[in-house]
Order: structure tokens, then sequence, then C-alpha cells
């Protein structure tokens, strides 16, 4: 096991606990997008957690912020705050909203929860990183439900128009949305085609396959943004979340979170947290 | 009064390469001179605000004080989510420019009356709102807009009042007419209308005080609250709603300090889209926002 398959096994005993203790819902869209977090906080990111705000570091937004318990996870694990803070999620007086919040939050570039913003706010990031000179890279993971905004494309446009080849964004294409299945809400096929005709270098990937991330985010163009379509599973990790559109809403509960824990290797009684 | 303020842009952005204006593509020949000069501090978004205002955003979160450009509600309503959840949420340095406020582009329709616009954006934590009543105001506020720093929101009006320069201070209600009977509120360019109402009364023996609210927000409450009380009957002249505005933030302030008042009338638009064609001057009159109209009704309450 390399070092963010250990990570993500975390990140995803992280989020199962966190949404079982806090009530929350959205565990599905955490575990979906814990590998590619994974790769990205424990491999790709340029970070200090010593100093958060260090101008050279790279910058991450989760557009779909409904997923947030797994960046405020990475964040913890890479040192930003204590694991324990993890506790405070969902709680009331907490800093650690179900949508990701940055006040209060050390790591947390960007504020999201209404979908369509991320990528726009993430292309002005590497509009001025550019305009000033830096090698900074800006990720912007966004959900597929996600690209039914409008928004979505102008940032796409602007970002192809301007070469913005410092922006990555990453779909996590688990093929699900809020109601049901993406292709019978609105279709994003021929989703890869799309982001290519409007300026990007987009690859398409086995968003759990880490050396395939690997891979995908050292594949860059020398002038154009890149879009990473990253085919997921809602609920990957645990077999009776895995496609279910239940666990964007449901928080796991005794014996369901104990059975999901136990598929990601802790007994939760031995561990003294039933 | 766009061109004042292009023009202190333009000295901002001389003197500090982080200033950039991200513009949704209008502007044409007011910004052709800014777009030549500064080729690297200005970028066309297009015709995309929710875009242009998030990528405003992203730039003010990697250091640049940035600027969003455009008319009546595109940079306001169009993308009020990205001004509340980006701009403001994440106290950003972006400043908001809209030009024609109210009626200024009158024959235009409904599409292009900015008339919730300061109600709306008020409503706003953390956003400055100013709206001055002629381009001096214009040149001088952007420049103490840009000293305060965003989330700011500069609303432009097409006209101007005809006020003559002076001293003017962000935040500070302005008296521009003294007069003890009533006392007039009034924001943006229609003050001129303000003034030529009080400049009929007191040929009647009536003195209307003229007070210049160019800052909504942060309102000058003690200003606001000392005049109210002197002079017993209030008035407030908006080209916009009578909703949500200068009206209901004067109201609210009164209100809360306690002021007694003798009578208080919101003079703005009333809960209806314009639904007539003409000019700023010719709907000013329609909706009884004019001088004649601000005579009438101060006349009718101080003689009552």
């Amino acid at each position: 096991m390399t070092d963010t398959d250990e990570l993500a096994l975390r990140l995803r005993r992280h989020v199962v606990r966190m949404c079982s203790r806090g009530g929350s819902s959205h565990v599905g869209s955490g575990l979906s997008i814990a590998d590619i977090i994974a790769v990205l906080y424990g491999h790709l990111l340029r970070l200090d957690p010593a100093q958060p705000d260090w101008p050279d570091r790279d910058r991450f937004i989760l557009s779909k912020g409904h997923a947030g318990a797994c960046v405020y996870a990475a964040l913890a694990e890479r040192g930003f705050f204590d694991v324990s803070a993890l506790d405070a999620h969902y709680r009331n007086g907490s800093k650690l909203s179900g949508h990701v919040s940055h006040k209060g939050v050390p790591g947390v570039e960007v504020s999201t929860g209404s979908l369509g913003h991320g990528l726009g706010i993430g292309a002005g990031m590497a509009f001025n990183l550019k305009r000033l000179g830096g090698d900074q890279r800006v990720f912007v993971v966004l959900s597929d439900g996600e690209c039914d905004e409008g928004s979505v494309w102008e940032a796409a446009m602007f970002a192809g128009h301007h070469r913005l080849a410092n922006l990555c964004a990453i779909v996590d294409y688990n093929k699900l949305q809020s109601l049901g299945r993406v292709s019978d809400t609105i279709s994003l096929e021929p989703f890869g085609a799309k982001w290519r005709a409007f300026g990007w270098h987009a690859l398409r990937v086995d968003g759990h396959d880490h050396d395939a991330l690997r891979s995908a985010f050292a594949d860059r163009a020398d002038n154009r943004p890149t879009c990473i379509v990253a085919d997921t599973v809602k609920g990957r990790g645990v077999s009776f979340m895995e496609n279910q559109v239940l666990w964007h809403y449901r928080a796991p509960r005794g014996d369901e979170y104990a059975a999901a824990m136990r598929e990601l290797g802790v007994d939760i009684a031995a561990a003294g947290d039933a | 009064m766009r061109e004042a303020f292009v023009r202190a842009l333009s000295e901002l952005a001389a003197a500090d390469e982080r200033v950039i204006l991200v513009n949704g593509d209008l502007g044409f020949g007011v910004l052709t001179d800014f777009i030549e000069r500064f080729p690297d501090q200005y970028v066309n978004a297009g015709v995309a605000e929710q875009n242009m205002t998030a990528v405003a955003c992203g730039m003010a979160l990697t250091g640049a004080r940035a600027y969003t450009y455009s008319i009546g509600n595109f940079p306001t309503l169009r993308c009020l989510e990205q001004l509340r959840n980006d701009v403001c949420y994440h106290q950003a340095d972006v400043t908001v420019v809209a030009v024609g406020g109210g009626f200024s582009y009158g024959q235009l329709g409904v599409s292009h009356f900015a008339t919730e616009d300061v109600a709306v954006m008020r409503a706003l934590p953390g956003m400055t709102v100013v709206a001055p009543s002629d381009p001096w105001q214009a040149y001088e506020l952007t420049r103490q807009l840009h000293r305060r720093g965003g989330p700011a929101y500069l609303r432009i009006d097409k006209g101007s009042a005809g006020v003559p320069a002076g001293d003017i201070e962000l935040g500070k209600a302005r008296q521009v007419r003294g007069g003890g009977d009533a006392v007039v509120f009034s924001t943006g360019a229609i003050l001129g209308q303000a003034i030529a109402a009080a400049d009929a009364l007191a040929a009647e023996g009536i003195e209307l005080r003229v007070i210049d609210v160019h800052t909504v927000k942060p309102l000058d409450s003690e200003t606001i609250c000392a005049a109210a009380a002197e002079c017993g009957h209030v008035f407030t002249l908006e080209e916009h709603v009578a909703t949500g505005g200068l009206g209901s933030a004067v109201a609210e302030t009164c209100a809360e300090g306690r002021v007694p008042l003798k009578s208080f009338h919101r003079i703005g638009v009333g809960d209806s889209f314009p639904d007539v064609v003409g000019d700023q001057p010719y709907l000013r009159a329609h909706y009884g926002l004019d001088a004649t109209a601000v005579a009438k009704t101060v006349r009718q309450a101080v003689v009552d």
C-alpha cells in the first residue's frame, strides 16, 4: 500500500466517522473523492501546514463543497490542525460546516456549497498568479451534477481563452446527482469532448487509481488548462453505500456505522468508538 | 460621471500594479485609454457576469485589487450569489462598478433600470454602498473606496446633480443646503432634484434642508438622526424603489435612534415596474421623483 493509499483509507474512515457523529449527509460524496483528495494532499499539492498563507503554495478549491468532510480530514492529516478537531464537524458552535468553509479553518482557501462557483474563482486565481509570474498551480474539484451550472462553462471558456495552463479541474464523475443518474437528468456526454471544445486539455482516468491520477496530474499541456474527468463510484469503499443516491443524504448510524467502519478495517467496539 | 471614475481608476492603476479591471464587455469608448495604458491590468471577461465576479474574487484572493465593471443590474443582480458567497463571505477586495443607476438608461426599458440594486447590495454583509451625485464625487469617492478596500459597490449615474465640488468623506453624509422646516436625504444624482425643490420651497417660505447621503452603507446615522430631530419632517429621495434602499435605511436609523418625527415620507419608485418609455427626466417626473413632485410632497406635509 502506498502512502496515498493509506491516506485515502484514513480519509474514508474520517468521513464515515464525521458523518455518523455529526449526523450529516453527503457521506457518499466524501467517499467518492477520497482517492483524488489523497493524491492531491498526500502527493501533489505544494503546501506548508505551518504557513497556510504561504504565497507560493498551490491553491485547492473544493467546488463541490458538500464533500467538505473529506477536505477537512485531509487538512487534519496534513497537519493544518489537530485530527481531534474533526469531532466538531456539524456541531453547534463549530467552524466545520457541512459545506466546506474557510472561516477559522486553516488551509481552506475558499468556501463553497452553492455549486458552480469554484471554477470561476480558480480561474481568477490562476489568471492573477500567471500575471504575477508565479509557478503555483490551482486545482478545482467539481461534481458531475455541478456541470449543469452555466457558470461552470463561463469559467471553462474564460480559462480556455486565456490559456491558463496553471489551472486543473478534476470532475468527480460518479454518475449520480441529487435525484438520480446524471445520464437521466442532464447528460454530460461527450464529456471530455466538451472540455476540449472549450480549449482544455482533457483526460479521462479511473478516479480511484492513484497511479493513474498521479500520471494525469503530471500530464500537462503547455498552453491549455487541464480537465481530468475522473470516473468514480459514489460511496466508494463501503459496499452498501456504493452507487446509492440514498447515501447522498443519509448519515450512517448504529449498526450501519459499525458495518461501514468494519469494511474500512476498523472494529469500532474494539476501538471504543461505538 | 463614468469618465471621472475611469480617471480615478487610471491613477490608482498607475500607482499600484495590483489594481485590475475585470470588465463585463461594456464601456465602449470610455475604457479605451485605460485598456491601452494598462494591458496587464485589464481583462474583458465577456458577457458572463457570474464568471466576471468569481474571477475578480479569485484575483483578489491572490493579492489583486479587483474592480468589476458593467451597466445596470448586470454586475449586481445577475451575479448576486457570486457577490454574496464569493466576494463578501471572503471579504475579497473587489469593488463592483455599475454604470447607469436608476433610470439612467431611460428609454432602454425595464431590463436596464437599476432600481433595486441599493436595497440588495446593502443587505450583503460587509458591502460598502456608494452613490455619488456628481463627477467630482465619483472621482473622489473612487479614491476613498480604494483606500478602504472592498467589498464595495459604486453606483454611477449617467447624469449629475450639479453640486459644486467640495470636501467629501466616505461614510459621512454631506449637508448641501441649510433649512429647518424639513429635511430631505438624497443619494445619487437625483440630489439635483432635491436642491431644485428646496429652491422652489424657499420662495414660499419653507426652508428644506438637503443632505447628500452618498454613502448608503455604512450609514452616517449620527448626522441623519441629528438632522431629522432638528427638522421633524423627514423625506428621502432616491431613484430606486422605495423599499429597502435609502428610505428604508433612514427610517431604520431614525426608529432605532428614537428620533421623534412629525412626518416621514419615502420618495421613490413604488412597488411596480415602470411601464412607460421615456428619458431619465421624463421618467423621474412620471414616477414623482422630480423637483416638482418633491416640493409638492414636502409642502403638503409641512403645511398640514
